[in-house]
């Protein structure tokens, strides 16, 4: 594993008006890894993401993606670093068609993926392509939410809670989407409460709480770790 | 001689294409309006003023520069436009995190500075201006004689707001337009430049007003106060269509300009409320217009 990671979170702190919601958060992500933040309801696995992307613009510390600064960055140039948004509440446009939302993110390299990949891995979004985006069901919203950043050429894709609310078969099939994301070499940053999807993806895991990051583990040391998470994420 | 409905067929068709007149610049007026709205979430009250400043465009760049017509068609809104863009980088942009009545009372000002100065360089009074040469004198349409100038406003109208409209819903800037007006933040974190989006949708909306105002200016005459006294029915036309609906703009303003031209022919004495009439009784039974969405 080589020692200048990808995305590199150092100290970040981050405000929402006055309230001072993160506390000096380190995080590192290397190329092609699936990292996955744990954390109840309310830890700050969100923020994190919205802070990373620029969405949340109070912020101190140090946020680099391949050496270059973030925290300079004016919101609609993050995304041409590479990074790819899927919001947890997914972000589906209801006054564009199914394609338009596709179609809607501009693209930030030339090898995301082209139009005829996206409706093979997600044929669903083929057959509806004309239709009002918010008139899909939540897991197909999901998909499109996915499928609008993977035609991006986006390198890292921040993914928000995208199991939630949606139905076992459903949550299956997401997960062999990421898995087919991580052999194409995507580097990952999951926010997931499901343990349970997040252990069949992730090669690393971050636990938080109160807007700290209280412990790190590979991905095989989750069992050993059981006790702690138990604690934290109160189940 | 025929009638319709007991009217004369001249009166009854004389103010139907009133009527259409009337529409064309409600409609293209309070698209402008709910383009705006739309997406900056501003009541831009200086849309009258840039109404009258178009219009003023056409006359001044015909008095000093020799300038014509056809050429102040596209002059005329791209100088407005230029403005309306100075204005919104300079001072609209600053007010979109406060309460939305920053926006209204700013524009408001900018509507009352700018039409004190013209009165103070012009006098209220209205200056005269003609229509090119091409489109003066009348057509005799079998049922009625129609002067060619208004026939063409009714066409140049609709074919702006058609061109609008399909800009807005089938090219990739209407789908950010879209978006943005859904999600601004998330339209930015895709990477679009949502802050230079929502200057150029102000300085299209001031310039679809300036359009107007050329449009109008060998109808009615160019006066300080042209704007502010159609601005007002204008507003109304917006609520009645739902605030920030394009198409509903359009068609609410074809409709209610009709409906107006009929009001004179049926009862003369409702036809200048008959507007607002309506405008109350879709908020009380549709509070976000007929074609608006409930949010």
């Amino acid at each position: 594993m080589s020692n200048t990671p990808l995305l590199e979170v150092r100290g970040l702190n981050a405000w929402y008006g006055e309230s001072h919601v993160l506390h000096g958060v380190d995080l590192d992500i290397q190329e092609g890894e699936t990292v996955t933040l744990l954390g109840r309801n309310g830890a700050g696995k969100t923020t994190t993401l919205r802070a990373i992307m620029g969405i949340l613009r109070r912020r101190e510390g140090v946020l680099r993606l391949r050496g270059q600064d973030l925290l300079g960055l004016p919101l609609h140039r993050v995304a041409q670093t590479g990074l790819g948004y899927v919001p947890e509440e997914r972000g589906i446009f209801a006054s564009l068609s199914v394609a338009e939302n596709l179609m809607l993110p501009p693209k930030v390299a030339e090898n995301g993926m082209s139009v005829e990949e996206i409706y093979q891995l997600f044929p669903n979004l083929h057959e509806r392509r004309t239709s009002q985006g918010t008139k899909l069901s939540g897991g197909e919203q999901q998909m499109l939410a996915i499928a609008r950043i993977l035609r991006t050429g986006a390198t890292v894709l921040l993914l928000d809670e995208p199991t939630e609310g949606l139905a076992p078969v459903i949550v299956q099939r997401i997960g062999d989407v990421l898995v087919a994301l991580k052999k194409r070499g995507m580097t990952i940053l999951l926010v997931e409460q499901n343990f349970r999807f997040a252990r069949k993806v992730a090669d690393r895991f971050y636990l938080m709480e109160d807007g700290r990051m209280v412990n790190s583990f590979p991905g095989h040391q989750l069992d050993a770790n059981m006790d702690q998470l138990h604690e934290v994420l109160g189940v | 001689m025929s009638t319709i409905f007991g009217i004369p067929a001249p009166a009854f068709y004389g103010q139907l294409l009133i009527g259409l007149i009337n529409g064309s610049f409600y409609a293209l007026l309070s698209l402008g309006l709910a383009v705006i709205f739309g997406l900056l979430r501003v009541i831009n009250f200086a849309h009258g003023a840039q109404y009258m400043l178009g219009a003023f465009a056409a006359y001044l760049l015909l008095g000093y520069a020799g300038i014509g017509y056809w050429p102040s068609l596209i002059l005329a809104p791209l100088i407005v436009g230029v403005t309306a863009v100075v204005i919104e980088r300079t001072m609209l942009s600053r007010l979109y995190n406060l309460d939305p009545l920053y926006g209204l009372l700013l524009t408001f000002g900018l509507a009352l500075i700018l039409e004190g100065v013209f009165r103070y360089w012009f006098g209220a009074a209205g200056q005269p201006y003609s229509p090119p040469s091409q489109l003066t004198g009348a057509v005799n349409l079998g049922f009625m004689f129609m002067p060619i100038y208004r026939g063409w406003v009714v066409v140049a109208s609709l074919i702006i707001c058609l061109s609008t409209w399909l800009l807005i819903e089938k090219t990739r800037l209407g789908a950010y337009l879209r978006a943005a007006t859904e999600n601004a933040t998330l339209v930015q974190a895709f990477g679009v430049n949502v802050p230079r989006l929502l200057t150029l949708t102000y300085g299209l909306g001031a310039a679809l007003a300036a359009v107007a105002g050329v449009l109008a200016a060998p109808i009615y005459q160019v006066s300080p106060l042209m704007g502010s006294n159609l601005i007002i029915i204008v507003f109304a036309v917006v609520v009645v269509g739902g605030m920030g609906s394009i198409l509903g703009a359009i068609v609410t303003g074809y409709m209610l300009g009709v409906l107006e031209g009929l009001t004179k022919v049926f009862y003369p004495e409702a036809s200048s409320i008959v507007i607002f009439v309506i405008m109350a009784i879709v908020l009380l039974i549709r509070p976000a217009g007929l074609f608006g969405r409930e949010e």
